[in-house]
């Protein structure tokens, strides 16, 4: 478990510096789920300790974003005159795009699955 | 203020209380996903600071350790998208398309809808980076000349409504597909979408975990072509 929250925070700084050092337009804990990912898959398996870890903290995620969320009382100005197009624009474009991504995902996951059924075959006699 | 404010633990014993208060009003709830925990936790919350009148800075000076593991959260995501990178790789073109499509309609959806809502420039710029990650957002805000404190807000409120509506809306959909939720999720609802579909399956969390990542990527390169495209 303790090399699991080691190798967590290790992964955290070191691309936090790394974002930072060199002003990427990512953020740190973003790439350091990047860079833990490749390292995972070279490496072959994960060690026991670290999946507990992480599963732990991702059960509770929900949790962590809640201090953030709370910032909503302090709306400034600019939210408050223009709260009507904001919240329409949010509520609008939020339910659109996570629409847009699922069909057009299944759409060409389908359009892929078609031809496969018989690829090799179809290909060849042409 | 009270000294004990000053501390940690007054803000993360109301965080956590508030929230194991509201985990157990939606197991009342039938598990309704309207019912979401982290906004009916947040709503509780704002009512007790205003009612007990402790600041906004003071509270989230004291709940920042919870604020703090959002980041080793987010690297712990790398755990369940090792483990799905063979089913990754098969879906490799869906989820590509999938990701710019999504992208693309967030920030052109947010920006058409502001500007004909009549919302003024700053305040559209501000809105068009709402769908990817705080960091991420804030600083694309800032390069495009939005209000990157505003940002934070939206991408905040984008998130509650993402995770609150999107599991309904994608079964209204007819979407049962654990890796399509949840790269639907991470595209429009970045790291709470993640956080509530990683409730519902490891495998839809780790694809949202991929996209949130992605489209934080895709929309930083973009947006700022977007924008001139709008002529904003």
């Amino acid at each position: 478990m303790l090399v699991g929250v080691v190798v967590l925070f290790a992964f955290h700084f070191g691309a936090d510096w790394f974002t930072r050092r060199f002003h990427l337009p990512l953020s740190g804990p973003v790439l350091g789920m990047a860079l833990l990912t490749v390292a995972l898959a070279l490496r072959g398996r994960t060690p026991d300790g670290l999946a507990r870890v992480s599963n732990l903290l991702l059960k509770a995620m929900p949790l962590f974003f809640i201090p953030a969320g709370v910032g909503v009382m302090v709306l400034s100005e600019q939210f408050r005159a223009a709260w009507l197009p904001i919240s329409a624009a949010l509520l609008g474009s939020t339910l659109l795009a996570m629409a847009t991504t699922a069909i057009v995902m299944k759409a060409v996951a389908k359009y892929l699955a078609r031809p496969e059924t018989k690829p090799a075959q179809s290909k060849s006699q042409q | 203020m009270n000294y004990i404010w000053t501390t940690p633990l007054p803000g993360i014993l109301v965080t956590v209380l508030a929230y194991a208060l509201c985990v157990r009003l939606q197991r009342g709830a039938r598990g309704h996903a309207l019912a979401n925990p982290v906004a009916t936790a947040i709503v509780l919350l704002v009512v007790f600071l205003v009612v007990a009148r402790i600041p906004y800075p003071t509270y989230f000076a004291s709940a920042r350790l919870l604020h703090f593991l959002l980041g080793p959260a987010t690297v712990a995501l790398a755990i369940p998208l090792a483990r799905e990178l063979p089913r990754l790789r098969q879906l490799l073109w869906p989820v590509g398309a999938g990701l710019l499509a999504g992208n693309l309609a967030a920030a052109c959806s947010a920006i058409f809808l502001a500007k004909i809502l009549g919302a003024s420039r700053q305040v559209t710029l501000s809105l068009a980076p709402k769908s990817v990650t705080t960091p991420i957002a804030m600083g694309i805000s800032e390069k495009i000349s939005g209000l990157p404190s505003l940002t934070a807000v939206l991408v905040i409120s984008t998130g509650v409504i993402g995770a609150v509506m999107g599991p309904w809306f994608l079964d209204r959909l007819g979407i049962v597909d654990p890796t399509v939720r949840g790269t639907a999720m991470g595209v429009s609802a970045h790291g709470l979408g993640t956080a509530a579909i990683y409730q519902e399956s490891s495998e839809a969390g780790a694809f949202s975990g991929l996209a949130m990542g992605l489209s934080g990527l895709i929309t930083a390169l973009t947006l700022p072509v977007l924008v001139a495209m709008f002529g904003l």
